[in-house]
């Protein structure tokens, strides 16, 4: 009697194995390394001699420079600061050719990282980091689409000569404005085959006759999915140009993304670069016309009043010759004979074309180039949130054409060089398609995060050696027994973790406390019935037998709805409960395991199968 | 046998003792309310919005000096106060009306203390939070308890019966807005790491009360003769030192992580606490007691049987 058959041993046996080897990678520190990739192509071995070399000359101590996957490199450093002082070399000898990145890397035996084997994931609380949620502000992305179909109807019409009076959008709509009912009509159908996208219905009102011209919600849907999409692309980009190994950037929900970047330091510098929305605008000045009469509030036809950097009011013609979309690439520089900071840029091929044209035409006249900031606040009236968008246009260069150019140029009349290297980046990166606003941010210093990897293994430890202490008292040998299947159900939840690559947060580590503490229920249950058998008066053996049995339905019961408060808190979680949602999860179903096959397996081990008089217990 | 065992065979009339009990944890439930209602929560950045910047200087600072400089600049509304020791500073700002609410202001901050200050200081924690954001943690914590309430009365429906699904309920119920009731008489700041301790209060208690409501299953179909009072106070009392173990040892290692776990995750061990300390009160005297309220009788636990069967289904 009670005896598990072999093939029950051994898979318990098989599990706990696996369990150790996927816990394995968990026991070796973390080195400080950094990361180094090539813009194109690989690292050669040419290459990491060189930065031993010049590693060895700065007087850095180096661990160890190995080849990653994908041609990437890795240099391990023993202490933190060595790998701040490691950078900064790095950034002397390899210059622009490599992109490096500060990270921290597991040293493992050359025979675990062959299994594939990986730590924990550990949160950004843990390891330090900085956490930020972006809101996409989707109705500009559909206002911004009605201005481009208002413009593009505005052309149509034009370009076919059909007389219109106003046109314009408002509140979701564009409204085409008429005199006559037959050149409306005409113009509705041209409209309707011109634009399929949109929904066009006519009217008319006060003596006038409309065109009216909706998005319908699909296609709205369409665009608001197409300006999330693209501004996740554009802030990888960006994100990948500040250096951080392991950024992630992810959709949540409709309109949110997540960024983290781990181990990042700088929260300033990364919300500036994020939710900039820096371009340029290229337009021709427009010579004609008295700026003075602008000023007075006459601001002629076709033309626009801006101002340049120094207050100095400047009127611009209101047709653009070319947009900061349209530029493909952009380095910062020097202005080779003022050596004032410069951007040079690269555009595309209409573009090129429209710049070629336009600078053909006009040789000799002033062009000006318009820098242009947006941003979206979030200010409290009357105690509710309201969004605001701020936008500001300024002129920052103004220059004669001297000759005909068309696809490379530059522009001058930047502040910094910080200022223009910011611009190249984010010209480089691509426009945000709809604005965003940072939401959340959460930033944790590296040294919080070893604080709190400490107290959290600290209390972890505490909690676990009362339990264990308290068990083996009060249960004696099933305590012990209790105790043995306890560390084993840490190892298998580090395993689980270690396996799914979840990630570990704070309130992740108080789950595992959590179900340490209730992982012992199951084995109390079993063990009180077992006590309760035998003040009945059953033979040891039957009392086992029982109290195994008995408790059973109760514990899957209890676990259950217990399983049911983890996952509604995964679902309804964000951040720190969904951490505490998946160790709690994870725990109790590891518990359930090791509680009740785990610890009959060694109670059979130690009495079944023989004559016992008295059970310790 | 001799064996460690902090109850001998115990015989205690708990159920006889509802009444008391019931008046006791309505009275509770009463001022809990109140509370809630009149004085509201001590809510945390994660549902008012706002910025919480922690920061660690080399030498001890003034408070004042911080608060001053700070006003200077503008920001009146924040609250600065040592956080550990005096090198290490906690500063507080609350969503202003009228006010921009931006995540840069915790830039502004950080540059205007460091220039101020004559060493480096470290930045080491900021968390910034807008208004909506808040605004929906609050409304899916709500959600949440809503929905894993309503998941575990479905469940223990099932399993059991309605009325102990109710009785089961109606403990979760008085254990949830126990601990929060104290959460809010006290002023304890309420974060996102509370509400997941309350949830978890939830399954912890649900816990308890599911072993009770088996054995009182088992119970039934077992013993012949006894009145439902005599059953459920048998149960209760065959496996009150099951109860009194687990939630000791859940205890131990609560108050490990309370004493030993650091600030971030103090508010979450004192609601487990609380949790599991009225978790046990309010499964043998709620949830139990619930369920004889409404008439629970032996027919309702009975395996279900083909045809002819004879039972008796008084109460």
């Amino acid at each position: 009697m009670n005896q598990y058959p072999l093939w029950k041993n051994l898979l318990i046996l098989a599990v706990i194995l696996f369990g150790l080897i996927l816990a394995l990678p968990n026991l070796f520190s973390q080195d400080p390394a950094i990361e180094i990739k090539a813009e194109t192509g690989e690292v050669s071995a040419a290459t990491r001699a060189e930065i031993a070399a010049a590693m060895e000359n700065a007087g850095v101590p180096v661990k160890a420079i190995e080849a990653r996957e994908a041609g990437r490199a890795l240099i391990r450093f023993e202490k933190p600061s060595d790998q701040l002082r490691g950078q900064a070399t790095l950034e002397r000898t390899l210059g622009d050719r490599y992109q490096h990145a500060l990270t921290q890397s597991p040293d493992l035996p050359g025979w675990v990282e062959a299994l594939g084997l990986q730590p924990m994931f550990l949160g950004l609380d843990l390891r330090g980091g900085i956490h930020v949620l972006i809101d996409v502000d989707m109705d500009a992305a559909v206002t911004q689409a009605l201005e481009r179909f208002t413009g593009d109807i505005r052309t149509l019409l034009r370009n076919d000569r059909i007389r219109y009076l106003t046109v314009g959008h408002e509140n979701g709509r564009i409204a085409v404005r008429f005199r006559e009912e037959p050149v409306r009509d005409e113009a509705a159908k041209l409209i309707r085959r011109e634009f399929q996208d949109l929904e066009v219905t006519t009217g008319s009102e006060g003596g006038d006759y409309y065109v009216y011209a909706i998005l319908p919600p699909a296609k709205q849907a369409e665009i608001k999915g197409f300006a999330l999409q693209q501004n996740i692309t554009t802030l990888r980009n960006r994100v990948n140009a500040l250096g951080v190994a392991e950024p992630i950037i992810q959709r949540q929900g409709e309109r949110r993304i997540i960024v983290q970047l781990p181990g990042a330091q700088d929260p300033a510098r990364l919300k500036d670069l994020l939710g900039a929305t820096a371009t340029l605008e290229y337009r021709l000045v427009d010579t004609e016309h008295n700026v003075q009469d602008a000023l007075d509030g006459r601001v002629p036809v076709g033309a626009a009043l801006y101002y340049e950097r120094n207050g100095q009011p400047i009127l611009l013609k209101r047709r653009v010759i070319v947009t900061g979309d349209q530029i493909t690439s952009a380095a910062a520089g020097f202005d080779q004979q003022s050596g004032s900071p410069m951007v040079s840029v690269s555009l595309d091929g209409q573009g090129a074309r429209q710049m070629r044209r336009v600078t053909t035409e006009n040789v000799g006249k002033p062009m000006a180039v318009v820098f242009i900031e947006s941003r979206t606040v979030t200010r409290i009236v009357d105690g509710e949130p309201v969004k605001e968008r701020v936008r500001s246009e300024e002129v920052i260069s103004v220059a004669n054409i001297l000759e005909p150019f068309g696809r490379r140029f530059q522009t001058t009349g930047l502040d910094s060089s910080e200022e223009a290297h910011t611009l190249a980046l984010l010209l480089r990166a691509g426009a945000l398609a709809a604005p965003i606003e940072i939401v959340e941010e959460r930033t944790i210093g590296p040294s919080l995060g070893q604080d709190n990897i400490d107290q959290g293994f600290r209390s972890v430890l505490i909690g676990l050696s009362l339990v264990v202490i308290f068990m083996a008292l009060y249960y004696r040998v099933f305590g012990l027994v209790a105790d043995v299947v306890l560390v084993v159900n840490l190892v298998l939840i580090i395993a689980v973790l270690s396996l799914l690559q979840a990630t570990l947060t704070m309130p992740g580590i108080a789950g595992i406390v959590l179900t340490v503490g209730m992982a012992v229920d199951a084995n109390v249950l079993i063990f009180e019935r077992i006590r309760e058998e035998i003040r009945n008066g059953s033979t040891p053996q039957a009392s086992i037998h029982a109290g195994y049995d008995k408790a059973l339905s109760t514990i899957v019961d209890a676990n259950v709805t217990t399983l049911i408060a983890a996952i509604v808190l995964f679902s309804f979680g964000t951040g720190p409960v969904k951490g505490f949602a998946v160790t709690l999860f994870i725990g109790i179903l590891t518990s359930m395991f090791t509680a009740i096959l785990g610890s009959r397996a060694l109670i059979n081990l130690i009495y079944g199968g023989r004559r016992v008089k008295r059970l310790a217990i | 046998m001799a064996h460690a065992q902090i109850l001998k065979e115990s015989n205690i009339d708990f159920l006889g003792k509802r009444r008391i009990a019931a008046i006791v944890s309505g009275a509770l439930m009463v001022i809990c309310l109140l509370s809630i209602l009149l004085r509201g929560f001590n809510f945390g950045l994660d549902f008012t919005g706002g910025t919480v910047i922690e920061l660690g200087y080399e030498q001890p600072v003034e408070v004042a000096a911080i608060t001053t400089t700070l006003a200077e600049a503008g920001i009146v509304d924040a609250t600065v106060q040592y956080f550990g020791s005096n090198r290490d500073i906690l500063i507080r700002i609350a969503p202003q009306e009228g006010e921009e609410a931006s995540a840069e202001l915790s830039d502004r901050v950080f540059r205007l203390l460091s220039a101020n200050a004559e060493t480096a200081i470290e930045l080491r924690r900021v968390e910034f939070v807008g208004p909506q954001v808040g605004e929906e943690l609050r409304e899916q914590g709500g959600l949440a308890v809503l929905f894993a309430l309503i998941g575990i009365l479905v469940y223990v429906a099932l399993r059991f019966e309605w009325r102990l699904a109710v009785g089961a309920v109606a403990a979760l119920m008085h254990d949830v807005l126990f601990t929060i009731g104290l959460f809010s008489i006290f002023y304890i700041p309420f974060d996102l790491t509370v509400l997941a301790a309350v949830l978890a209060v939830i399954g912890y208690s649900l816990n308890d009360t599911i072993v009770i409501f088996d054995r009182i299953r088992e119970n039934f179909r077992k013993m012949r003769k006894g009145t439902v009072i005599e059953i459920s106070n048998r149960s209760v009392n065959q496996t009150l030192s099951r109860t009194i173990i687990t939630s000791g040892t859940t205890l131990l290692v609560l108050l490990a992580l309370y004493f030993l776990g650091g600030a971030a995750i103090a508010g979450f061990s004192l609601a487990l606490i609380i949790g599991v300390l009225v978790g046990t009160y309010s499964t043998i005297y709620i949830a139990t007691a619930a369920a004889v309220w409404l008439g629970l009788s032996r027919a309702d636990l009975m395996p279900v049987e083909k045809e002819g069967k004879v039972v008796d289904d008084r109460p």
